[in-house]
């Protein structure tokens, strides 16, 4: 019987969020590497969870030789430092070829510039998650929920509840003019039961509308779900 | 942005031959550096916020660069003025010449002054007497124009 061979993932920073992490992922069994600057928090973190730890400084080529980065499979900057979770991730990448990396995001106004570079592939923002669970838990929400982003492609997840004075209320899918490449990709009535939409498919007041849409179109598709009926004037 | 020595001579030079220049630095007393006469602007902010960059009217500047101590800083700054802000002509101090390499590969313009500066420590202290290790450091001086 072949086993799948054990991934290896190294962690920039020992702090709460490192320390955290390389615990499940030993728990897992994952190959796990903690990197952390800090002589007193590696020896913390050495201290519980074993000789799991290189210290060092996480940015530096010669560190990430001696941590044999280039057989990683992932690595998760996870300081509390914004730039240095950056440079951990462009080192990996540029000069280790490191297939995947995530970064923690201190600031959420840095998240959208991390995602735009080829050397982030996630990026993880604790405030920007929490300030999605409580915009998600507010009863009407009057706007268009982003839920996820498709690297690469431009595209989006976006959720929107459908408002009782909404044009589309009442029409079925096939008769509602939506923006250039976007879709509606599942409608959730208000009792929670989801329907995968077909073309007669109507909408009703208090609907989750779950839709693809490109980023620059995020407006118009607001626009065409959300907005009353234009006024008819004659 | 940092105004450090290296920072604050760069912006009175480019001040001093007519440009326009803001120096940023999060701390006030950076500002001693400058000479009292540096006609340009001083705004202490952190570079790594895209909120003060907006401020300061990065959007807007031809050129900026980064020479703070901290390489990540330096590179991080660089990035978002070139990546989000769209300025033209980026440049940063990186001290770790691999790091400095790097960067230099992805399109930024870095430099190194820790190479260049062994260099010259190295030639100082190999001069067979003071005065010939002083005419080196004229010389130094007189290639850079300064």
């Amino acid at each position: 019987m072949s086993k799948a061979p054990r991934m290896y993932i190294i962690i920039v920073g020992g702090g709460k969020v490192g320390f955290h992490l390389a615990k499940e992922l030993v728990e897992a069994s994952y190959e796990v590497l903690v990197i952390e600057q800090d002589p007193v928090q590696a020896r913390a973190v050495a201290d519980d969870l074993g000789d799991i730890v290189l210290e060092g400084d996480g940015c530096e080529a010669s560190v990430h030789e001696k941590a044999g980065t280039r057989r990683a499979n992932m690595l998760l900057a996870v300081t509390g430092d914004d730039e240095d979770n950056l440079v951990a991730c462009q080192v990996a990448k540029q000069l280790f070829n490191v297939e995947r990396t995530v970064a923690r995001i201190n600031n959420p106004k840095n998240e959208a510039f991390f995602r735009r570079l080829d050397e982030v592939d996630i990026t993880v923002s604790a405030t920007s998650a929490i300030m999605a669970h409580i915009e998600q838990g507010l009863p009407t929400t009057h706007h268009l929920i982003q839920l996820l982003e498709l690297k690469g492609s431009g595209l989006e997840l976006v959720e929107v509840r459908i408002p009782e004075e909404s044009r589309v209320v009442g029409q079925s899918i096939k008769g509602i003019l939506l923006p250039y490449q976007s879709m509606i990709c599942l409608v959730v009535g208000p009792d929670g039961q989801p329907k995968v939409p077909a073309p007669d498919t109507v909408i009703y007041a208090d609907d989750e509308v779950i839709a693809v849409t490109l980023h620059e179109s995020e407006e118009q598709l607001r626009e065409a779900l959300m907005a009353p009926p234009p006024v008819r004037s004659f | 942005m940092g105004c450090g020595r290296v920072g604050a001579t760069l912006a009175a030079e480019l001040s001093n031959e007519g440009n326009s220049v803001l120096v940023l630095d999060t701390d006030p007393s950076a500002f001693r550096f400058l000479p009292e006469d540096f006609a340009g602007q001083t705004f202490v902010g952190n570079g790594l916020d895209m909120d003060v960059l907006e401020r300061i009217g990065l959007r807007e500047a031809d050129a900026f660069v980064s020479a703070t101590r901290g390489d990540n800083r330096n590179v991080m700054a660089a990035q978002m003025a070139k990546h989000v802000f769209g300025v033209k002509v980026v440049a940063s101090r990186v001290f770790d010449p691999l790091r400095e390499e790097m960067y230099r590969n992805m399109g930024l313009r870095t430099i190194n002054p820790t190479r260049v500066q062994a260099k010259r420590l190295k030639k100082v202290v190999e001069a067979p007497s003071d005065e010939a290790a002083n005419d080196i450091v004229a010389e130094f001086m007189r290639q850079e124009g300064g």
